[in-house]
């Protein structure tokens, strides 16, 4: 073999095993970290370990907030239908409010209890529904 | 080929984005009307003991009228309500908004009340929900508590006699 | 009247923008030097008309006319001058405008510093620039005119500006982002201009790189600024949460930093036009797309800007028309470009074409990441997010062979196969930079992690070795002050690198981040600073009210600074908001910010201890100052 037909052998090795090496960080990746957004209707039926990250969504119900010690805060997330407890250890964000939207990622603890390490009020920056974007900002 | 390659992800890519942009679309699309009235519980202007939720609107047709003392717009359209509001077999409920309690009713016993209550909303949060832009403003909502049609701006005798009113009567009718 | 004027200066703009996008394009055709001619007057009074609205809107906004819907949606009477000037940016309409008039401004730039470059060349670079501002215009006048009014009755006094956004940061951050955006727009120009002319003998590299290194300058201050503001405003003690509207950003900064490296070798090795080609195009088309991305609210994101269906639609079309036509002449002309490949494995050829692939392999990682939420929806209807350990464990990896090849690319010679040599001139960097990486955080901490030695090492292994570079040119030049803007411009940029690095490593590896229970009276250490929480006050604002926390920070024993976070509720929206305080310095931050208020005066609280946080903004204004400064280079050399 010469040269430069020697030179392109490596040259299609090395891309092709680079693709394949990115190709697998990426589908590594994204299989750990993708996760599925449920109701709590939805949730009901869906089949999901409690090892597995998702995150809910719904209404904060009105009167359900309950402070424990240490930051540790309980409230009951409804989508008028069905409901879940959430639990979470932190402050909540600004916009956090009984009766507004939220939601929360984090692990489900059995059938009835979902632990949140992360909080999105709905109204807040961080996710506001669509239709009061227009006069929100 | 390699050349073409660009294009073609990109093309890829737009369609993805304009199937996208349905899926926002029927989000973005349900704006209020059609849908049932947004919940809170407040008390009124008349009673700060008296707590109201959404249910008020169930049962008969509400006109909510977004309104506030500073609001001199809705001075001029308040003389509409005194006259049109009784005839018609309707409920007018207020929504006072980003005012107090002090300042409105002051407001309310100067001008005469024709609404039938008064909802309180100091901090505007419930105006908010309702997508209010500027007072006045005002909704109809028909018996099951479904918005049916939002008004922004003042309500004079023409909007009232062309618009409100013939909706009012049809809402009453079905 | 005013808002109908600054309406028809727009109109009028547009107007110029139809006739120069067509009659040059006319002119070229027909081979009449006086219509192509006609482009550089045209693009001027197009910069002016531009100009001229944006000032009427700000004059709505100072006047208070709340009968211009935009006004009384973002601004009220009672809002500081200072924020109602920038409120004219404050929502979607207002910063379209500004983004609009900041794109003729180059234009305008374009126009002016670009007489030596041959006629025709230059005339379709405004043709296409003409082109892109009659889709800005259209899409002003059409979807999102900032000038309408709200009749027939209008409120007396405006909404409030979002208590998020009265704040500096965000008001310099949206007019430096954008000019890094748009800025993008002109190399695109250029490319398509080489390549609908087919010239490659021309030097248009040359030509086209003080333009990416300025729009680069400004897009990196940008995101620097957008990540200052969101690590003392929101409150979260965050910098970077790779969310959409941050990656949008990031996406194009990445490929134009790809473009600025593979443009110097299009220059003067005259290698690889097709790629710097294809980069240009794909920096703005990048950069169009975080624009439709943000504005159309397809995907969900911490910044919340308007949306509607309407306008998203417009983008996206404008994007297809723009991106895919000039894909299209790329997938036609681009042959012409590429030579067959002639690299030597060990020279400066080869670094920079393996960075630049990395560069925009990593934005490519960075962009299905942002938009596989919408992949999965679209194909089966489930919501999903991704989460941002995804960015981190593909994006670093990624940018780990980058970051080694920073240093070695000044070092390496161009055209000659030299691994020994090579291998010889850095071997002491390396192992220094190894050990130095180990020692430092183990002497700080006295506990050793692979990543951090790694962070810390890298961002040594670019000091020293762009130091290296930095001696050795100088020797030969016989002084630092005799270095060339270019060689000043990449050693700033490669030393800010590094500093970014190095901040990144340490804050996100040796921060401390507390959520606590505190009455006023106790006190709590972090760090071995001692943070005690003195009192509460209620206080009010120009247009909120609230609570304001006082702390002592001390270190043995000494009081070093006194913090004062709040609690702010805005009185015309009811919104609440918190505001963080933060001990700022070269080593540390401390960051303070309240959460509620639990009874019997005891307040939740978040304490953050920050190390090294600043050097992640610090590199990165180095960075910029770096691209700027090869910019003016170029440009005081003549540019020919």
């Amino acid at each position: 073999m010469n040269t430069l037909r020697k030179r392109r052998v490596w040259l299609v090795v090395i891309l092709s095993s680079a693709s394949l090496i990115v190709t697998l960080l990426v589908i590594q990746a994204l299989r750990h970290n993708l996760n599925l957004y449920y109701t709590p209707t939805e949730l009901q039926t869906a089949d999901i370990s409690n090892t597995q990250k998702i995150r809910i969504g719904g209404l904060v119900e009105k009167g359900s907030l309950q402070r424990g010690s240490d930051l540790i805060i309980q409230f009951v997330v409804t989508d008028l239908t069905h409901q879940i407890s959430v639990q979470y250890t932190g402050i909540l964000p600004d916009l956090f409010k009984e009766g507004q939207g939220v939601v929360a990622s984090g692990r489900l603890n059995g059938k009835a209890l979902f632990v949140a390490d992360e909080i999105l009020a709905k109204h807040d920056e961080n996710y506001q529904p669509p239709r009061i974007l227009d006069h929100g900002s | 080929m390699r050349f073409l390659l660009p294009l073609v992800i990109f093309a890829a890519l737009c369609g993805f984005l304009w199937k996208g942009l349905s899926l926002t679309d029927k989000t973005l699309a349900s704006t209020l009307i059609g849908q049932s009235a947004p919940a809170f519980q407040l008390n009124t202007v008349e009673d700060p003991n008296r707590w109201v939720s959404e249910d008020i609107f169930r049962g008969k047709i509400t006109l909510l009228n977004v309104w506030a003392s500073w609001c001199h717009s809705c001075q001029k359209e308040h003389e509409v309500w005194m006259t049109v509001v009784k005839p018609a077999d309707i409920a007018l409920v207020g929504l006072n908004y980003h005012d107090t309690r002090e300042e409105a009713g002051r407001w309310l016993q100067s001008h005469g009340n024709p609404y039938r209550l008064n909802i309180l909303d100091e901090r505007g949060r419930l105006g908010m929900d309702y997508g209010v832009t500027g007072t006045p403003e005002t909704f109809v909502i028909d018996k099951n508590g479904v918005i049916r049609y939002r008004h922004v701006g003042p309500v004079d005798r023409e909007v009232w006699d062309k618009k409100l009113f013939p909706l009012v009567e049809a809402l009453q009718k079905s | 009247m005013v808002p109908e004027i600054g309406e028809f200066c727009l109109i009028v703009a547009f107007c110029l923008a139809v006739v120069q996008s067509t009659l040059p394009l006319a002119g070229l055709y027909r081979k009449k030097d006086h219509w192509i001619a006609m482009a550089r007057p045209l693009a001027l009074g197009q910069c002016f008309f531009i100009t001229l609205s944006f000032v009427l809107l700000v004059i709505c906004f100072l006047q208070n006319d709340f009968s211009v819907a935009y006004v009384a949606r973002n601004s009220n009477s009672s809002l500081p001058i200072f924020y109602q000037v920038s409120a004219v940016w404050g929502g979607h309409e207002g910063s379209l405008l500004l983004w609009t008039l900041l794109f003729s401004g180059w234009v305008m730039m374009v126009t002016l510093c670009s007489r030596h470059l041959p006629m025709h060349f230059l005339a379709r670079v405004l043709i296409i620039l003409g082109w892109i501002s009659c889709g800005f215009l259209l899409f002003l006048l059409a979807t999102s005119s900032p000038f309408q009014r709200y009749l027939p009755d209008y409120p007396l006094d405006g909404r409030d500006l979002n208590p998020l956004l009265q704040d500096f940061g965000l008001i310099v951050h949206p007019p430096v982002l954008y000019m890094g955006y748009v800025g993008f727009a002109i190399p695109f120009a250029f490319a398509l201009s080489v390549l609908w002319g087919n010239e490659n003998d021309l030097p248009w590299a040359k030509w086209m790189r003080p333009w990416v290194l300025v729009a680069f300058g400004f897009l990196t201050v940008g995101i620097a600024l957008g990540s200052w503001w969101a690590y003392y405003e929101l409150g979260w003690g965050g910098w970077w949460f790779w969310d959409p509207v941050e990656n949008a950003s990031f996406m194009p900064w990445l490929v134009g930093i790809a473009l600025i490296h593979s443009l110097m070798m299009s220059d003067k090795r005259q290698m690889f036009q097709g790629w710097s080609l294809l980069l240009a195009i794909l920096t703005f088309a990048l950069s169009l797309l975080g624009a439709f991305l943000v504005r159309s609210g397809i995907l969900t994101s911490v910044h919340a800007f308007a949306n509607d269906p309407t306008r998203g639609i417009f983008l996206l079309e404008f994007l297809g028309v723009v991106v895919g036509g000039s894909f299209g002449l790329y997938a036609r002309r681009g042959k012409r470009f590429s030579m067959p490949l002639r690299l030597e494995w060990c020279s400066r050829e080869t670094v920079i074409l393996l960075s630049t692939v990395f560069l925009a392999v990593s934005t490519a990682t960075v962009l299905l990441g942002t938009l596989f939420p919408l992949f999965y929806e679209v194909c089966t209807g489930q919501k999903l997010s991704v989460g941002f350990p995804y960015f981190n464990s593909v994006f670093i990896p990624l940018m780990l062979p980058v970051l080694l090849l920073i240093p070695i690319g000044p070092i390496i010679t161009w055209g000659q196969n030299q691994g020994k040599e090579l291998i010889q001139k850095v071997q002491w960097i390396g192992v220094l930079s190894v050990v130095l990486g180990a020692v430092i955080p183990w002497v700080f901490t006295r506990a050793l992690s692979v990543s951090v030695a790694l962070g810390v090492s890298l961002g040594i292994w670019i000091m020293l070795g762009t130091l290296k570079t930095a001696y050795q040119k100088s020797r030969q030049r016989g002084g630092v002050f005799k270095l060339s803007k270019g060689a000043l411009g990449m050693i700033f940029a490669h030393l800010g690198m590094a500093v970014s690095i190095i901040g990144i490593t340490i804050v996100s590896h040796y921060q401390i981040e507390r959520d606590v229970v505190m009455k006023p009276g106790q006190s709590l250490e972090i760090a071995g600073e001692e943070i005690g929480f003195e009192k509460m006050q209620r206080t009010e604002g120009e247009n909120y009210l609230g609570y304001q926390g006082h702390f002592g920070v001390s270190v043995a024993g000494k009081k070093i600074a006194e913090l004062t976070p709040e609690k702010r509720v805005y009185v015309v929206q009811g919104q609440r908001l918190t505001e963080t305080a933060i001990d700022p310095g070269f080593w540390r931050d401390i960051y303070i910010s309240l959460g509620e208020s639990l009874g019997e005066e005891s307040w939740s609280v978040r304490l953050y201890y920050k190390p090294l946080v600043r050097w992640i903004w610090l590199g990165a204004l180095m960075m910029a100052m770096g691209g700027l400064i090869a910019a003016w280079g170029r440009r005081t050399k003549g540019g020919n």
